[in-house]
């Protein structure tokens, strides 16, 4: 049966998954939308979607601070998501995850508050040159603040970085080494585990930008023993304005605050302040509340249909997205890392990315072109921009086969 | 004789008009970009690139017999193509006749998702720029007369 042949080995039904993203069964420009802009932003499920209607119909009040009954439900169920950020990435801690407003702010946080604890003039900052720009200009602002510099792991021509260099850039300067899990631009995911035990036999922390990599596969922060990981809400089907700071208990305790503010703080007079403990020091003024509890059903929903099969699903819709590219004359694919989470970047010998995205939306298909926010990748493998399909579970081999006919008609209306 | 502006703006929606769909009209737009040729390398300079493009745009002016005359580029065909429209409608025209005319043929030709301010291929800003330098055109050419 031809059926059989080309179904997933994954014993789930992401077809019925699918469904429950009312946003997928649109029309786009009279065509049904195919989404693979995944990487920028992925879509909320219903259930999602009805628990943030639910708290702002019948359950919102402000946390923590609360005698009455509302408030103390409502930060019942905001602190609940801690505990399910803690299960779902295996912190040892609850204390451990910080609630931040997305990566970007994660970065800011550990980039502020753990410069100023802790980098000094003359220190490193050892970054990777396929970084997106949220890992790369907060170091180069503490950098600048401190005198310290940063300096560059580089990458081959797959997107692998060069492991050697990479060893031989640790020093006694090196004051942190901060990489992206999963290269937004590219795919490439880093050899993070071994980098950290490599970083950390000179003692030197290691922090991933893991928002790439959490919405694709189980990540166990233990196993990899980082010391800060960063990741948003909004890229794993959960809401914006919402994004979680791992942090090492040994580290936290030692940083100071980054924001002052209401619930951050212990005592409060004109002359003193002392602070809270972690991880509320660190979570100046009222949060994303709705948000937070969102992405606490986020959480429920990743692991019923659990992150292996998720992983394992991508990898299959991965290998036969990149097949199917392969096939298309003039398309060149960017990012050929031994081991790649599920982007497919792409570029054609003749035809400008800009080209190839706008005439693909007009056949109702979404993907990103341009820099991905981060040109010096764009550099590294010069070319000015690049169109990027990034993938996630609820897609399928439709949307890839959509996808490959639409660069096929674009390709001959540029002939 | 440069034909009236709002001649031009015309001739290009009855143009439009006659093709059938997207495929059409694009391709129609691709064929603009290819007509327009290239800017002469000596004007593709970093001060002559139009800001929030995601394809590079280069736009050149110059001032002749109080007309303005527009030459541009771009290394995307789509967008080079939508600026060719852009030179067709407004080069050659008075400094008066530029600031006072919009391009509503956009809309009209299907096209006005690329005119959106927030959307980052920048047709907007090549608009805005062409406007810019045809403002101070007529400053430079009422500054003139006064002198006269």
């Amino acid at each position: 049966m031809a059926e059989a042949a080309t179904k997933s080995k994954v014993d789930v039904d992401f077809n019925r998954i699918r469904e429950q993203f009312p946003v997928l069964s649109q029309q786009v420009k009279g065509q049904s939308l195919v989404y693979l802009d995944n990487a920028a932003s992925s879509q909320m499920p219903s259930r999602v979607a009805d628990r943030i209607d639910a708290y702002h119909r019948n359950e919102h009040a402000n946390v923590h601070r609360g005698i009455h009954t509302l408030s103390q439900k409502a930060t019942d169920e905001y602190e609940l998501t801690r505990e399910k950020v803690q299960q779902f990435i295996n912190a040892e801690h609850k204390d451990e995850i910080i609630y931040t407003t997305g990566t970007t702010d994660s970065i800011n946080l550990v980039a502020n508050s753990f410069g100023n604890r802790f980098i000094e003039e003359g220190d490193e900052i050892l970054l990777s040159e396929i970084e997106h720009h949220a890992n790369i200009v907060p170091w180069q602002m503490i950098a600048k603040r401190k005198g310290a510099n940063i300096r560059v792991i580089p990458v081959d021509d797959n997107g692998d970085i060069i492991w050697d260099e990479y060893v031989d850039l640790l020093n006694d300067n090196t004051a942190i080494v901060a990489v992206g899990h999963v290269s937004n631009a590219l795919g490439t995911v880093h050899p993070v585990k071994k980098m950290i035990t490599e970083a950390h036999s000179r003692d030197i922390p290691v922090l991933l930008d893991g928002a790439q990599a959490v919405p694709h596969a189980p990540v166990d922060v233990q196993d990899l023993d980082v010391d800060f990981y960063a990741f948003s809400a909004h890229k794993m089907c959960g809401p914006t304005g919402f994004g979680i700071l791992y942090g090492k208990k040994k580290y936290l305790d030692e940083m100071p605050p980054y924001r002052g503010g209401g619930d951050m703080i212990d005592k409060v007079s004109f002359e003193e302040t002392t602070y809270n403990v972690t991880p509320h020091k660190f979570e100046a003024g009222t949060p994303p509340i709705v948000a937070g509890i969102g992405f606490g059903e986020t959480i429920s929903f990743l692991n019923e249909i659990g992150m292996e099969n998720i992983a394992q699903y991508e990898q299959e819709l991965l290998e036969y997205g990149t097949e199917q590219l392969q096939r298309i004359d003039g398309i060149r694919i960017i990012g050929t890392a031994k081991e790649k989470a599920s982007v497919l970047s792409f570029v054609h010998e003749d035809i400008h990315a800009t080209d190839i995205g706008t005439i693909l939306d007009q056949q109702g298909i979404a993907i990103r072109t341009g820099h991905h926010c981060a040109q010096p990748t764009m550099r590294r493998f010069n070319v000015p921009a690049t169109a990027r399909a990034s993938l996630s579970f609820y897609n399928n081999k439709e949307d890839i086969n959509r996808l490959t006919e639409g660069i096929r008609k674009a390709i001959s209306m540029f002939e | 004789m440069m034909a009236d502006i709002h001649e031009i703006q015309q001739q290009i929606i009855d143009e439009f008009k006659a093709l059938s769909d997207w495929t059409e009209r694009y391709k129609h737009i691709i064929k603009q970009g290819q007509n327009l040729g290239s800017l002469d390398e000596e004007h593709k300079v970093e001060e002559n690139l139009v800001r929030g493009c995601q394809s590079q745009v280069w736009l050149h002016t110059e001032l002749e017999d109080g007309k303005v005359i527009f030459e541009a580029d771009s290394d995307a065909a789509i967008t080079k193509g939508l600026v060719a429209l852009m030179v067709r409608f407004y080069s050659g025209q008075t400094p008066e006749d530029i600031i006072n005319t919009d391009p509503t043929f956009i809309k009209k030709i299907g096209m006005e998702q690329h005119l959106s301010p927030t959307r980052s291929n920048g047709l907007a800003s090549m608009v805005k720029q062409m406007k810019i330098y045809a403002m101070a055109y007529k400053t430079k050419m009422q500054k003139g007369k006064a002198k006269a």
